[in-house]
């Protein structure tokens, strides 16, 4: 089936330009085609009217680089849930409809351009704490760390998240806290994480002071997430946090 | 038009004296090194932050050297590494099953059909384990036994389970350690960063690379960036075919302009195809996605008999049915490796047994596996990815068949390397998808990851060590060198010819056009005739595309048409080099089917007298046929055989 | 700890000014947003203590004007002879006073944080998925709480607000402040809204605090919404009782 829509899509040139929305009409859209697909369709007719096609991010469209993700009706990556804006299907949807389409907003988030924006501060935590030192070359034979599987299967379930930033974007607060607490809970469930535990979750929560909100446990960012991960997380990254906060650091590992 | 007999000129590989196990070993002791109070003197430039590329760059950073990191998407999380699904190879033998470096060589070698340089393969297989090492001490989840110690699978028909994983995004857990560690550099100051830069030129001055010109995607600036030496590890070609599994932003732009500057391209007509991928739906189709191939275990695929069967699949009788990989290949039936079941999923669609809507597909029925093993069973194996397939396709794969096709998933031509990973260019070093040197003319399931991390963690840092030892005292090229401000020139005039045409056609209106050309001529199956076909095809096409794309906006800004029409220009030159390849190799190899070179039983036929070698093609000049250099191809320890799945 | 600002770095700016120097490790943590967020859920905790007391002690209020005043000379007289009269209420009620200063100080502080985490907002209509009402309205109904809590004590405490005050026959005070409709009411929906407030917090603090067990995790919910039903049906049933003359 075919569907006829109205876009209501977030216009800005430059991170200068105020913005404002546009209106489309988007006729014959096939309820198969994904909303980035949608898009696709938009600027074609744009391209066509010589009108400047609207730039969104948008890379591996199998719902993994977490590149791509916008507002749309309100809710980040869309109504479907748990999915990114790339798998959402325009069969979500039904003729008539007007579907509007906005950045994810927050001061950490500048618009750099229409649906565009600036990411780098989820880098930036990753960068004050979010690894586990083991210069190449160095490690010992795998097998010789045993995990027990149920800590390995919690780091994964963690581990899995994208970076799309939706759960930033859904928080009324502009909180990074699940994005935070994933990388967190990912390396200091595992026993390879044992060493840096302490300093990189007080590293890492600093640094996300630095950018974004603060959590007051709306669970908004837990519904967002195309991954669905849990905001349990987020208690664990607190009680980190707090532990080493009380924690003498001299006597690290000592129990 | 008729094609020249290239000129051909022997290629150097440069690969150690000794016997092949030690090989590896014996040249790390001669090579060089650089003391570790030196390297901070040496900046090296690396371009793209995938596997290869993060690896390599967090390597050398945390070596000391001073490492200039290049992505053009936002973050080099999203490198397109971080798709891939299934899982990394590695000689391990945890499993007790018979594994062990010659094997996974071996394997590799035959998988590659007897196309791929048997040094640099031992190689791979042998660094393999330090992979599995290093990513577990980075921290990378892979799936666990109970007792704690890692798990393996079989994967893609292999006899041994060596195949290591996290869920079914092993790609993206890899890609996390090798960026964590990166981020990790970056924040330590070895490493810097440049997001949202798309290298566009190759600075070459004296015969040696030395630096590139970037543009800022998001200011529009054009940079020049010098180094002692340049790393290219930007992926893959797949994307000149339009429809693809690679991501929409997966290009060939910086190793093709390092192709024009003067490095070879090898084999560029290896692409491999794989079989179970989601039809195309419609014309507004953007990218292809692909399916697990591990759903092969358990499903069975058919099409009906009868061409114009219009009745739901559900409703075709047994005897109205074709298995037609059963039928014919008893022996390996539906598990025949990734060339041979598409070749025959598009033999059934070409012959108009195509199912779906588009009759664009073949059916991938789990039916007899539920009944057999119940639903519950098939969930646990497959549930995330018959989700993923209900959510693309609005379908129920466990009351329909699934609808699969084949698509362009890697690519294993690139620029032609040395064994130290360096191009014909010195300073031009090329890792991962982006060089052509390990998997021949067909790539084994999960070894893609396999080599992305062998180049960038371990093959690289130290053959690069070894070039820049000789460099020690002298300083990069200054930027104010007439080298850079000519190919920072040409970029410019590029992106201002881009601007300025102001055609009809959008660049994914000529994007699709020649990937469609391709697709159908030199795509799963090619012949002469059709190569020809295409070849005037794209060269018109070509140049319409330079006369007639309209490209709106400015180059001061983010302008996501300008950067994509970079791309397509150079598409059309890869695309028209590619179809010469396959035009030149007058034999069926791996991911390279020639329908004329094919067994009575329609099978590839090899023609180990004329092409056991590398091909590898020097670009001649603008509008000017390019030049084949050869590397013969010596078969010492892996003697070539047919293979035969029956 | 700043991170690297080379190009390519991380180029938006901060929302916190650096130039903060060390402070002692206390007063660094509660400048956190996390070490606040502890510090609201453990006063919270004294509050909701204090709340479920305050509500389980004026059931005496059922017992009659003996059983009511009895219970408020225990509290006056409570630890004496060690402590004076009045010295346990006092120190009770310092710790009550320091718990509510901070849970403001920290719920202010981080509000004016989370607006300038989100400088533009969303000009399109939000669509909440998880939010619950209680959750979206802490703000106002902490604003709602915090007023009542002045009005309440200047009503039973200090009398100030109270149209025919008693010294020390609480039951009296309260009988005859609640025979008044307008200010029943106001109790009522006061309490209404503390009601939502602890069914937010009681649970919210236990995500502060990181104690979280997939085991006990289901019934934090349950905890919150029992304890919220105790205290406010126990709450609004002294005004009840009144109107409806069961006490008198």
């Amino acid at each position: 089936m075919a569907l006829d829509l109205t876009l209501r899509v977030w216009r800005q040139s430059s991170p200068q330009d105020p913005g404002r929305f546009e209106t489309y009409e988007a006729k014959d859209i096939n309820e198969d085609s994904s909303f980035l697909e949608l898009l696709d369709v938009v600027n074609e007719q744009l391209i066509e009217e010589g009108k400047e096609p609207i730039a969104f991010d948008h890379d591996c469209r199998e719902g993994i680089c977490g590149s791509c993700g916008v507002v749309i009706n309100g809710r980040p990556h869309g109504p479907a849930g748990h999915t990114t804006t790339c798998q959402l299907h325009m069969r979500h949807f039904k003729t008539g409809d007007t579907i509007t389409v906005e950045p994810w907003r927050a001061s950490a988030f500048p618009v750099i351009k229409d649906l565009v924006v600036d990411r780098s501060a989820l880098d930036g935590i990753v960068q004050s704490g979010g690894y586990i030192t083991a210069p190449t070359g160095a490690a010992r034979d795998a097998n010789s760390i045993l995990v027990p599987k149920t800590a390995s299967d919690t780091a994964m379930d963690a581990a899995e998240c994208i970076g799309c930033g939706a759960c930033v974007a859904a928080c009324p607060n502009g909180a990074a806290q699940l994005f935070t607490a994933a990388k967190v809970s990912h390396l200091n469930l595992l026993p390879q994480g044992q060493p840096e535990r302490w300093s990189r979750v007080t590293q890492m929560v600093d640094t996300m002071e630095d950018y974004f909100g603060s959590c007051t446990n709306y669970g908004e960012c837990e519904a967002a997430c195309p991954k669905a991960i849990s905001i349990d997380f987020i208690a664990m990254m607190n009680k980190d946090y707090l532990a080493a906060k009380f924690k003498d650091q001299r006597r690290q590992g000592q129990g | 038009m008729t094609l020249e007999t290239p000129a051909r000129v022997e290629l150097d590989a440069h690969i150690p004296e000794g016997p092949l196990a030690d090989k590896w070993q014996n040249h790390r002791f001669k090579m060089k090194l650089v003391a570790p109070q030196n390297r901070r003197r040496f900046d090296v430039i690396v371009v793209g932050t995938g596997l290869g590329g993060g690896a390599a760059a967090a390597t050398l950073g945390e070596m000391g050297y001073n490492v200039k990191s290049f992505c053009f998407q936002d973050s080099p999380r999203r490198a397109h590494s971080i798709a891939a699904q299934g899982g990394i190879n590695a000689a391990k033998n945890y499993k007790n099953d018979g594994d062990s470096v010659e094997r996974l060589f071996y394997d590799t070698i035959k998988g590659g059909d007897y196309r791929s340089r048997e040094a640099n393969v031992y190689r791979l297989a042998e660094v393999s384990t330090n992979i599995i090492d290093q990513c577990v001490a980075q921290g990378v989840p892979f799936a666990r036994e109970y007792g704690g110690l890692l798990d393996n699978r079989s994967f893609g028909g292999a006899q041994v389970a060596r195949t290591f994983y996290a869920r079914g995004q092993t790609g993206q857990q890899l890609l996390l350690g090798a960026y964590q560690a990166l981020e990790k550099q970056i924040d330590a100051g070895t490493v810097t960063m440049y997001p949202r830069h798309e290298m566009l030129e190759l600075v070459v001055k004296d015969g040696r690379a030395c630096g590139i010109i970037a543009r800022n995607l998001v200011t529009g600036e054009i940079t020049r960036h010098t180094a002692h030496a340049v790393v290219l590890a930007t992926g893959g070609y797949g994307n000149v075919f339009f429809l693809s599994t690679n991501a929409k932003g997966s290009n060939v732009t910086a190793a093709w302009r390092a192709h024009r500057k003067g490095a070879y391209f090898a084999n560029p007509c290896y692409t491999q195809i794989h079989p179970t991928c989601i039809p195309v739906s419609g014309d507004y189709q953007s990218k292809l996605t692909l399916m697990s191939e591990s759903l092969r275990n358990d499903g069975r695929i058919w099409v009906p008999k009868d061409k114009d069967d219009k009745r739901s699949p559900d409703q075709i009788p047994e005897s109205d049915r074709d298995y037609y990989l059963e039928r014919m290949y008893p022996a390996f039936a539906n598990l025949v490796p990734r060339d041979v079941a598409s070749r025959a999923a598009k033999r059934m669609v070409d012959d108009g047994y195509g199912v779906g809507e588009l009759k664009n597909g073949v059916y991938l029925d789990f039916q007899d596996a539920i009944n057999r093993l119940g639903r519950d069973v098939i969930e646990a194996r497959y549930g995330n990815l018959f989700e993923m397939y209900e959510n693309i396709t609005g379908e129920d794969p466990y009351k329909v068949p699934m609808r699969i096709y084949p698509a362009v998933h890697y690519t294993m031509g690139g620029l032609w390397v040395d064994y130290n990973l360096m191009s014909n260019v010195p300073g031009l070093f090329v890792i991962g998808e982006a060089n052509f040197s390990d998997h021949g003319a067909n790539r084994l399931g999960a070894s893609a990851l396999m080599q992305g991390l062998a180049d960038g963690y371990f093959v690289l840092p130290a053959t690069l060590s070894n070039y820049l030892a000789d460099m020690l005292g002298t300083s990069p090229e200054p930027v104010d060198d007439p080298a850079f401000a000519e190919a920072e020139q040409e970029v410019r005039d590029r992106v201002d010819t881009f601007l300025s045409i102001n055609g009809t056609h959008s660049v994914d209106w000529f994007h699709r056009k020649l990937g469609k050309t391709l697709w159908d001529y030199c795509g799963m199956g090619r012949n002469a005739e059709g190569l020809k076909h295409a070849l005037k095809e794209v060269q018109q096409l070509r140049e319409q595309f330079w006369t007639d794309v309209r490209v709106l906006g400015e180059s001061e800004s983010l302008n996501q048409s300008l950067e994509r029409a970079g791309r397509v220009a150079d598409f059309f030159e890869l695309g028209e080099l590619m179809v010469r390849d396959a035009l030149h190799r007058e034999e069926s190899c791996g991911g390279h089917f020639r329908e004329e070179h094919q067994t009575p039983d329609g099978e590839a036929l090899r023609n180990d007298d004329d092409f056991a070698y590398v091909g590898a093609w020097e670009y001649g000049g603008p509008g000017k046929e390019p030049c084949l250099h050869k590397e013969e191809l010596v078969f010492e320890h892996a003697k070539p055989a047919q293979r035969s799945y029956k | 700890m700043q991170p690297s600002r080379s190009e390519g770095g991380v180029r938006v700016p901060a929302l916190r000014r650096p130039g903060m120097g060390p402070a002692m490790w206390i007063v660094e943590f509660y400048r956190s947003n996390v070490g606040k967020k502890a510090v609201m859920a453990i006063t919270g905790i004294v509050l909701l203590a204090y709340v479920l007391l305050h509500m389980v002690g004026n059931l005496k209020l059922y017992e009659g004007a003996s059983g009511m005043n009895a219970y408020a000379e225990w509290l006056r007289t409570l630890g004496y002879p060690a402590l004076p009269e009045y010295g346990a209420l006092w120190i009770l009620r310092v710790l009550l006073a320091v718990s509510f200063v901070l849970h403001i100080h920290a719920a202010v502080s981080l509000t004016l944080t989370n607006r300038k985490a989100r400088s533009v907002g969303y000009q399109s209509q939000r669509d909440y998925a998880a939010a619950t009402y209680a959750a979206r309205t802490m703000r106002y109904t902490g604003v709602i709480v915090l007023l009542f809590v002045i009005y309440h004590v200047l009503h039973f405490t200090t009398g100030h607000t109270h149209h025919d005050f008693v010294e020390n026959d609480v039951y009296r005070n309260v009988v005859e402040g609640f025979s008044r409709w307008e200010v029943s009411g106001f109790y009522i929906l006061a309490n209404l809204a503390l009601g939502l407030h602890i069914y937010h917090g009681a649970w919210s603090l236990f995500q502060s605090l990181g104690w979280n067990n997939r085991r006990f995790n289901p019934w934090r919910r349950s905890f919150a919404a029992i304890f919220t039903a105790v205290v406010v049906i126990g709450n609004i049933s002294f005004p009840i009782a009144v109107l409806a003359g069961i006490v008198d």
